[in-house]
């Protein structure tokens, strides 16, 4: 199985080649993206194997570092995540064989989006530090290369360059991984990741190679403060990359995560679970507020993203919690959790990204405030878009609640914690969640009502058309994904038993055993869900209602709008997505230092009324600005460097011999 | 076997009442609590089942709906209704243990009402007026804060009995071994603010007003008519008074019958229950009559004291067992 994994890598670097010779020609599109697809079903197929079958595969490449090759392994945990990118590539593909077709530049798409995929592949399937950070750079570097693609329709060119700053960040990342990695195989330098789990590093050490990761794959995946990148670059991206950068990369970053902190690293202190809570609680909250100010449609999915990697994080954060205090029960409840919310952030992200995308090619717009009316131009689109919102408000009987209702139930065994940190950070952390979950709903109501409900707000909206039949179809799935895996949570809680067992050494009880498929984390005494039931009785009931109702009633007229007597004929009247988040924005706003100037001009004075409002990034502001700042003023006073003449260089050239040799005589 | 299937059939049957009866008895409620605000302001106030005929009246009647209405505009009063309903079946009203009980618990509950107020809200936004989005801008508002207070409640009580399920946590209550703890009574208070800020009652939202720049709930469904407002109505009274039921199931549980009671057990059960309703139905409108509405701008203020109440009670039950 592992072989043909590897091939599968192999077979996406092809693809990529194909790309650059196709790029021009429409059977370039379909063999890139056919390809990718029948490549992403095979991920699937063997991800599915590998947690069928429980076994850990190896196998040693010719290629890599002299001497060491390059280590494959395929595991329960690594089958997992390559089942998550085989389903996102794969819905990523299917929706870009119709998508891509208006793509004007498809040679700088088409190259890089099989490599792209080959590099996270690789990232999964790696068992030793040289191809885990070979493929971590493939993914970050393809990735940029996509996200440049459409640099030149920057909507804000005035702000920071999103190629840019992702560069920046993807190589900061790559560093502390680097230097993680460094720590972890010690100084006998033992690279291969069997080494490093023997190798069992000291106190100090460990303590350093955790911080290490969870900066290294924190920035990938957008924990706060190292999310900046995240909303800059995923939507500047076409939108099914963004979908793939936002459900999938972001994935594989906890990947990176888990995999260095519970598989290689021993046990952990008890502050790293405190930090990973009040990190993951802090992340989903700042991540949501920041989404339902956002009026851009695919910048604020992107910072749903991160209110998202935030709950995920909680979930991990508990696991790490119980693991040291061993109680392994309640840790593979908060890991099963967070690895189950992994599964349905790829599905109903990766949707409303394709959502998004249908609209930006039906419309040409991002912004909020120029769509309405699509759901009577774009209805399947729009009924799909539906359809994620809710899983990602977390709302029953839809898949994004089953993963939540988890992790509180895992917030609410209470253990008997010692450490007072991690004991207080629970309750704390629920309430953020909470508010989190709440916010999410409130954000997506916006997005939903003002860019598909009620009248077009601009010409292009009015005259959206639906899009092709296989961006349909790759909605159209993964809405199906969504309501499967929120009516039989119980199936994707056994299929993760494998990973969650080689993780923390205990898993949830088995759930499908249950005559009715009710999931019982614990017993169902204490806490049960049903999702087949309760969607069974809520279209019951309403197929029900519905028939008593309309025996009764004498049927439906349709007539202009009430709106208390004085209907507005003008669209520009209704409520904006700006006004919509006005009150939240009051509630809130203290966070983000909002300051609203209003100019009302005198009666009479015939200059128009004008508002401003201004909000400050709690984390760009005072975090990168001065970073950004320093560079910008530590560049200027070196710049004097530059214009010496030959005989300054020459002495520095000395100058620099002569410290280095003092230093090696000094040196003990 | 036949045993085990009359056993079915008998919990099947239980299950039947309960939901037949908290979906009929629902609009009496509304009455009742009209009629007592009505007899407190020296009224005669509208006779206790008109709220049954206004349905019966909206039912009947042709509904009148906007040229640009959508089909979630359409189907959105039976999806509020259904999901209201739902979250109401999962209350043990008369008894606990009912067949379908452990098919959802609290967080599902608090979370199907997310869900009807999610389509509440999108149907305020469909037709593009003015008035249907202030509703929908408010009412997000509002839940974005009484959603978590309702969750640390939530949590408050699961924490002291041990479970999230409502059936396991008034068997929890009706021992005794709860006793008088501090973040119960928090989670009490917390749960009266929320409730009456999720029902949109006064001091949060009048029911009764039609004054555009106050009303939030009307606003939403301004646009309604015909059988879709009898929906809506009918699914917000179930809302009241699945919010009066959870709270005597929480904090009254007395009289509750088992899942093995006889007949007699379960006629008790009733009993209390009706007894329950009418206490709460009248210190509603008590309460609602002494006290005036406030700004829509405070009403976070007051979400925000029962999230805190909320939150510190969660907190003192992770700190100490015995709070």
């Amino acid at each position: 199985m592992i072989g043909q994994l590897a091939a599968v890598v192999v077979g996406f670097i092809a693809l990529g080649i194909i790309g650059i010779l196709a790029a021009r020609l429409a059977v370039g599109r379909i063999l890139v993206y056919g390809g990718c697809l029948v490549l992403c079903a095979m991920l699937v197929s063997g991800g599915i194997a590998a947690l069928g079958g429980g076994g850990i595969e190896r196998l040693i490449l010719p290629v890599g570092i002299p001497w060491v090759g390059g280590h494959l392994r395929l595991d329960a945990l690594s089958g997992f995540f390559l089942g998550l990118i085989g389903l996102g590539g794969g819905g990523a593909s299917l929706f870009a064989l119709g998508y891509g077709r208006t793509e004007q530049h498809p040679g700088r798409v088409l190259p890089f989006f099989p490599v792209f995929l080959a590099g996270m592949v690789l990232v999964v399937l790696a068992d030793d530090a040289f191809l885990f950070l070979f493929g971590w750079e493939l993914m970050s570097l393809s990735s940029w290369a996509l996200v440049m693609a459409h640099q030149d329709h920057d909507p804000d060119p005035a702000g920071p360059q999103p190629g840019y700053v992702y560069l920046l960040m993807a190589t900061f990342s790559g560093l502390t991984l680097l230097l993680a990695f460094g720590l972890l195989a010690g100084a006998d330098g033992g690279l291969s990741f069997d080494a490093m789990r023997l190798h069992g590093a000291g106190p100090g050490i460990a303590a350093g190679a955790f911080l290490l990761a969870l900066i290294g794959a924190g920035s990938k995946a957008g924990l706060v403060p190292l999310h900046v990148w995240l909303p800059l670059a995923h939507p500047a991206a076409p939108s099914h990359v963004s979908a793939l950068m936002s459900g999938v990369m972001t994935k594989v970053a906890i990947y990176g995560f888990i995999r260095i902190v519970f598989d290689l690293l021993g046990p952990q202190d008890w502050w790293t679970a405190t930090l990973v809570l009040a990190v993951g609680g802090i992340t989903a909250v700042l991540g949501v507020l920041q989404a339902v100010l956002e009026r851009d449609l695919k910048r604020l999915l992107a910072y749903s993203t991160v209110e998202n990697i935030g709950i995920i994080f909680v979930g991990l954060g508990m696991a790490l919690a119980f693991r040291l205090n061993h109680f392994p029960a309640g840790a593979a409840l908060a890991m099963t959790a967070a690895l189950f919310h992994a599964l349905n952030h790829t599905l109903f992200k990766s949707l409303l990204f394709f959502g998004a995308g249908s609209v930006l090619n039906a419309t040409g717009e991002r912004d909020l405030e120029t769509m309405g009316g699509l759901i009577h131009r774009m209805p399947l689109t729009a009924f799909f878009f539906l359809a994620a919102c809710m899983a990602v408000s977390a709302l029953p009987p839809l898949n994004g609640f089953a993963s939540e209702w988890l992790t509180f139930q895992a917030i609410l065994l209470r253990p008997q914690l010692p450490q007072w940190g991690v004991k207080l950070m629970f309750p704390v952390d629920g309430a953020l969640l909470a508010l989190a979950a709440a916010l999410a709903a409130a954000c997506f109501v916006r997005a939903f009502g003002t860019g598909f409900l009620g009248r077009p707000r601009s010409a292009a909206a009015a005259q959206a058309k639906e899009v092709d039949v296989w961006s349909v179809a790759a909605m159209g799935g993964f809405a199906a994904l969504c309501l499967l895996a929120g009516i039989v949570p119980g199936a994707v809680i056994d299929g993760l038993a494998p990973v969650v067992q080689a993780l923390v050494g205990a898993r949830m009880p088995v759930q499908l055993a249950d005559p009715w498929l009710t999931i019982a984390p614990i017993a169902a005494s204490r806490s049960s869900y049903n999702g087949m039931l309760v969607f069974g009785f809520i279209t019951l009931s309403m197929l029900v209602t519905i028939g008593v109702v309309h025996r009764l009633s004498r049927g439906v007229r349709r007539g202009p709008a009430w709106d208390c007597g004085f209907p507005q004929a003008a669209p520009d009247t209704q409520y904006s997505a700006t006004s919509f988040q006005q009150p939240i924005r009051r509630v809130f706003g203290v966070i983000f230092a909002v300051r609203d100037t209003v100019d009302m001009p005198d009666p009479g004075d015939m200059r128009p009324a004008t508002i401003v409002q201004r909000r400050r990034d709690p984390v760009w502001d005072p975090v990168y600005a001065p970073i950004a700042g320093l560079v910008g003023w530590t560049a200027d006073r070196l710049n004097v460097l530059q214009f010496l003449t030959i005989r300054s260089y020459l002495g520095f050239v000395f100058a620099a011999l002569v410290v280095l040799l003092l230093t090696l005589a000094i040196w003990p | 076997m036949t045993g085990s299937l009359l056993g079915t059939l008998h919990a099947l049957f239980a299950q039947g009442v309960q939901m037949t009866l908290i979906l009929l008895l629902a609009p009496l409620l509304t009455g009742f609590v009209r009629k007592v605000k009505a007899r407190l302001q020296r009224r005669r106030g509208p006779s206790l089942i008109q709220p049954y005929r206004d349905l019966r009246r909206l039912a009947a009647k042709e509904a009148v709906i906007a040229e640009n209405a959508s089909w979630l505009f359409r189907v959105a009063p039976y999806f509020i209704f259904a999901a209201t309903w739902v979250a109401a079946a999962l209350i043990p009203t008369f008894a606990a243990n009912l067949m379908f009980s452990w098919s959802g618990d609290l967080i599902a509950i608090t979370a199907l009402l997310g869900s009807a107020r999610f389509a509440l809200a999108l149907a305020g936004m469909d037709i593009g007026t003015a008035f249907g989005g202030i509703g929908a801008s408010r009412e997000v508002m509002i839940a974005s804060l009484a959603e978590p207070a309702m969750l640390m409640i939530v949590f408050s009580v699961a924490l002291i009995a041990g479970s999230t399920q409502l059936s396991t946590i008034a068997g929890f209550m009706l021992t005794g071994a709860a006793g008088i703890r501090v973040s119960l009574a928090l989670a009490l208070v917390a749960l009266l603010v929320v409730a009456i800020a999720e029902n949109g009652r006064v001091p949060v939202d009048n029911p009764a007003t039609h004054l555009e720049l106050t009303m939030v709930h009307e606003a939403m469904v301004l646009e309604y008519s015909g059988r879709h407002l009898a929906m809506i109505e009918w699914a917000a009274s179930l809302k009241l008074m699945l919010y009066v039921s959870m709270i005597a199931c929480i904090f009254l549980p007395v009289g509750l019958a088992g899942d093995t009671d006889s007949p007699a057990g379960n006629a008790v059960g009733i009993g209390s229950w009706l007894v329950k309703m009418a206490v709460l139905g009248l210190a509603l409108g008590v309460a609602e009559t002494a006290v005036a509405k406030m700004r829509v701008f405070r009403v976070p203020n007051y979400l925000g004291a029962g999230l805190m109440l909320g939150l510190l009670g969660v907190l003192l039950l992770f700190v100490s067992q015995g709070m």
